[in-house]
Protein backbone atom coordinates (compact mmCIF):
# COMPACT_ATOMS: atom_id res chain seq x y z
CA UNK A 1 0.00 0.00 0.00
CA UNK A 2 1.02 3.64 -0.32
CA UNK A 3 0.50 6.90 1.54
CA UNK A 4 -1.41 9.66 -0.20
CA UNK A 5 -3.50 12.76 0.17
CA UNK A 6 -6.90 13.36 -1.40
CA UNK A 7 -6.52 16.39 -3.66
CA UNK A 8 -9.74 16.27 -5.65
CA UNK A 9 -12.58 14.23 -7.01
CA UNK A 10 -13.47 12.94 -10.44
CA UNK A 11 -16.92 12.76 -11.99
CA UNK A 12 -17.79 10.49 -14.89
CA UNK A 13 -21.36 10.25 -16.13
CA UNK A 14 -20.84 7.62 -18.80
CA UNK A 15 -18.95 4.68 -17.33
CA UNK A 16 -19.01 0.96 -16.69
CA UNK A 17 -22.28 0.04 -14.96
CA UNK A 18 -20.40 -1.49 -12.05
CA UNK A 19 -18.89 1.92 -11.28
CA UNK A 20 -22.34 3.35 -10.59
CA UNK A 21 -22.34 5.17 -7.25
CA UNK A 22 -18.60 4.65 -6.87
CA UNK A 23 -16.66 7.62 -5.52
CA UNK A 24 -13.53 8.40 -7.53
CA UNK A 25 -10.91 10.61 -5.89
CA UNK A 26 -7.71 12.23 -7.12
CA UNK A 27 -4.79 11.18 -4.91
CA UNK A 28 -1.29 12.59 -4.61
CA UNK A 29 1.16 9.89 -3.43
CA UNK A 30 3.31 11.00 -0.48
CA UNK A 31 6.53 10.02 1.24
CA UNK A 32 6.37 9.27 5.00
CA UNK A 33 7.62 12.86 5.46
CA UNK A 34 4.42 13.89 3.63
CA UNK A 35 6.27 15.25 0.61
CA UNK A 36 4.58 14.64 -2.77
CA UNK A 37 6.21 11.87 -4.77
CA UNK A 38 5.27 10.67 -8.23
CA UNK A 39 2.24 11.58 -10.24
CA UNK A 40 -1.33 11.95 -9.11
CA UNK A 41 -3.76 9.16 -9.85
CA UNK A 42 -7.45 8.32 -9.53
CA UNK A 43 -8.48 5.95 -6.76
CA UNK A 44 -11.83 4.39 -5.99
CA UNK A 45 -12.75 5.14 -2.38
CA UNK A 46 -13.74 2.53 0.16
CA UNK A 47 -13.46 4.83 3.20
CA UNK A 48 -15.52 7.94 2.57
CA UNK A 49 -12.42 10.13 2.72
CA UNK A 50 -12.77 13.86 2.09
CA UNK A 51 -10.67 16.50 0.40
CA UNK A 52 -7.27 17.03 2.00
CA UNK A 53 -7.43 13.85 4.03
CA UNK A 54 -4.37 11.66 4.59
CA UNK A 55 -5.08 8.12 3.40
CA UNK A 56 -3.44 4.90 2.32
CA UNK A 57 -4.34 3.13 -0.88
CA UNK A 58 -3.74 -0.18 -2.56
CA UNK A 59 -3.12 -0.96 -6.20
CA UNK A 60 -3.64 -3.69 -8.77
CA UNK A 61 -6.29 -6.42 -8.74
CA UNK A 62 -6.35 -6.36 -4.94
CA UNK A 63 -7.79 -2.86 -5.13
CA UNK A 64 -11.05 -4.24 -6.49
CA UNK A 65 -11.29 -6.80 -3.64
CA UNK A 66 -12.17 -3.99 -1.22
CA UNK A 67 -15.68 -3.95 -2.64
CA UNK A 68 -16.41 -7.68 -2.72
CA UNK A 69 -18.91 -9.23 -3.21
CA UNK A 70 -19.47 -6.35 -5.65
CA UNK A 71 -17.13 -6.70 -8.59
CA UNK A 72 -15.89 -3.22 -9.37
CA UNK A 73 -13.46 -2.69 -12.25
CA UNK A 74 -10.87 -0.49 -10.50
CA UNK A 75 -7.10 -0.87 -10.06
CA UNK A 76 -6.44 1.53 -7.18
CA UNK A 77 -8.53 1.99 -4.04
CA UNK A 78 -8.28 4.05 -0.86
CA UNK A 79 -8.59 1.46 1.93
CA UNK A 80 -7.85 3.45 5.09
CA UNK A 81 -7.76 6.93 6.61
CA UNK A 82 -4.48 7.74 8.36
CA UNK A 83 -4.90 9.19 11.87
CA UNK A 84 -1.21 9.56 12.65
CA UNK A 85 2.25 8.43 11.59
CA UNK A 86 4.99 7.40 13.97
CA UNK A 87 8.15 7.81 11.88
CA UNK A 88 11.64 7.01 13.17
CA UNK A 89 14.29 6.98 10.49
CA UNK A 90 17.85 6.46 11.67
CA UNK B 1 10.41 -9.75 -2.59
CA UNK B 2 12.59 -6.94 -1.35
CA UNK B 3 14.96 -6.22 1.50
CA UNK B 4 13.49 -3.37 3.55
CA UNK B 5 13.71 -1.51 6.84
CA UNK B 6 10.74 -0.75 9.06
CA UNK B 7 10.86 3.03 9.59
CA UNK B 8 7.48 3.76 11.09
CA UNK B 9 3.97 2.77 12.01
CA UNK B 10 0.63 4.11 10.88
CA UNK B 11 -2.37 4.55 13.12
CA UNK B 12 -5.66 4.14 11.29
CA UNK B 13 -9.01 3.61 13.00
CA UNK B 14 -11.12 3.67 9.86
CA UNK B 15 -9.70 1.05 7.52
CA UNK B 16 -10.78 -2.00 5.60
CA UNK B 17 -11.82 -4.79 8.02
CA UNK B 18 -9.29 -7.17 6.46
CA UNK B 19 -6.55 -4.93 7.91
CA UNK B 20 -7.82 -5.13 11.49
CA UNK B 21 -5.60 -6.79 14.07
CA UNK B 22 -2.32 -6.30 12.20
CA UNK B 23 0.22 -3.52 12.44
CA UNK B 24 0.42 -1.14 9.50
CA UNK B 25 4.11 -0.57 8.96
CA UNK B 26 5.95 2.07 6.99
CA UNK B 27 8.66 0.12 5.23
CA UNK B 28 11.60 1.52 3.28
CA UNK B 29 12.90 -0.82 0.53
CA UNK B 30 16.70 -0.99 0.45
CA UNK B 31 19.45 -1.58 -2.06
CA UNK B 32 22.18 -4.10 -1.23
CA UNK B 33 24.44 -1.27 -0.04
CA UNK B 34 21.77 -0.17 2.44
CA UNK B 35 20.72 2.93 0.53
CA UNK B 36 17.04 3.67 -0.08
CA UNK B 37 15.42 1.97 -3.06
CA UNK B 38 12.55 4.26 -4.02
CA UNK B 39 9.94 5.56 -1.59
CA UNK B 40 8.73 3.92 1.59
CA UNK B 41 5.51 1.92 1.34
CA UNK B 42 2.75 0.78 3.68
CA UNK B 43 2.68 -2.95 4.48
CA UNK B 44 0.68 -5.19 6.79
CA UNK B 45 2.76 -7.04 9.34
CA UNK B 46 2.63 -10.85 9.22
CA UNK B 47 5.51 -11.63 11.57
CA UNK B 48 5.56 -9.15 14.48
CA UNK B 49 8.13 -6.72 13.06
CA UNK B 50 8.83 -3.31 14.60
CA UNK B 51 10.64 -0.07 13.89
CA UNK B 52 14.30 -0.60 13.01
CA UNK B 53 13.96 -4.23 11.90
CA UNK B 54 15.41 -5.34 8.57
CA UNK B 55 12.72 -7.40 6.93
CA UNK B 56 11.56 -9.33 3.89
CA UNK B 57 8.84 -7.42 2.03
CA UNK B 58 6.35 -9.14 -0.28
CA UNK B 59 5.13 -6.69 -2.93
CA UNK B 60 2.53 -8.82 -4.66
CA UNK B 61 -1.10 -9.22 -3.71
CA UNK B 62 -1.36 -12.99 -3.60
CA UNK B 63 1.71 -13.46 -1.42
CA UNK B 64 0.76 -10.57 0.85
CA UNK B 65 -2.79 -11.84 1.31
CA UNK B 66 -1.61 -15.39 1.95
CA UNK B 67 0.90 -14.27 4.57
CA UNK B 68 -1.77 -12.61 6.70
CA UNK B 69 -4.36 -15.29 6.04
CA UNK B 70 -6.82 -13.01 4.23
CA UNK B 71 -7.58 -14.12 0.73
CA UNK B 72 -9.54 -11.82 -1.57
CA UNK B 73 -8.65 -8.79 0.54
CA UNK B 74 -7.29 -5.42 -0.62
CA UNK B 75 -3.72 -6.10 0.55
CA UNK B 76 -0.80 -5.70 -1.83
CA UNK B 77 2.21 -5.60 0.49
CA UNK B 78 3.20 -7.43 3.66
CA UNK B 79 6.22 -7.91 5.88
CA UNK B 80 6.74 -11.67 5.79
CA UNK B 81 10.07 -12.26 7.53
CA UNK B 82 13.12 -10.93 9.35
CA UNK B 83 16.43 -10.83 7.48
CA UNK B 84 19.39 -11.96 9.56
CA UNK B 85 22.13 -11.97 6.94
CA UNK B 86 22.58 -11.66 3.19
CA UNK B 87 25.48 -13.58 1.64
CA UNK B 88 26.66 -12.63 -1.85
CA UNK B 89 29.17 -14.25 -4.16
CA UNK B 90 32.22 -12.10 -4.88
CA UNK B 91 31.43 -9.18 -7.14
CA UNK B 92 27.64 -9.52 -6.92
CA UNK B 93 27.15 -6.34 -4.91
Amino acid sequence: MYLGRVVGSVWATIKDDRLEGQRLLMVQPLTPELQPTGKRLICADWTGAGAGELVYWTRSQEASYAFLPREVPVDSTIVGIVDSINLRRE
Amino acid sequence: MLIARVVGEIVSTHKHPSHEGRSLLLVQPLNLDGSNRGDAVVALDAVGAGIGDRVLLATDGYSAMTSVGKLQAPIDMAVIGFIDTVDLVDGAA
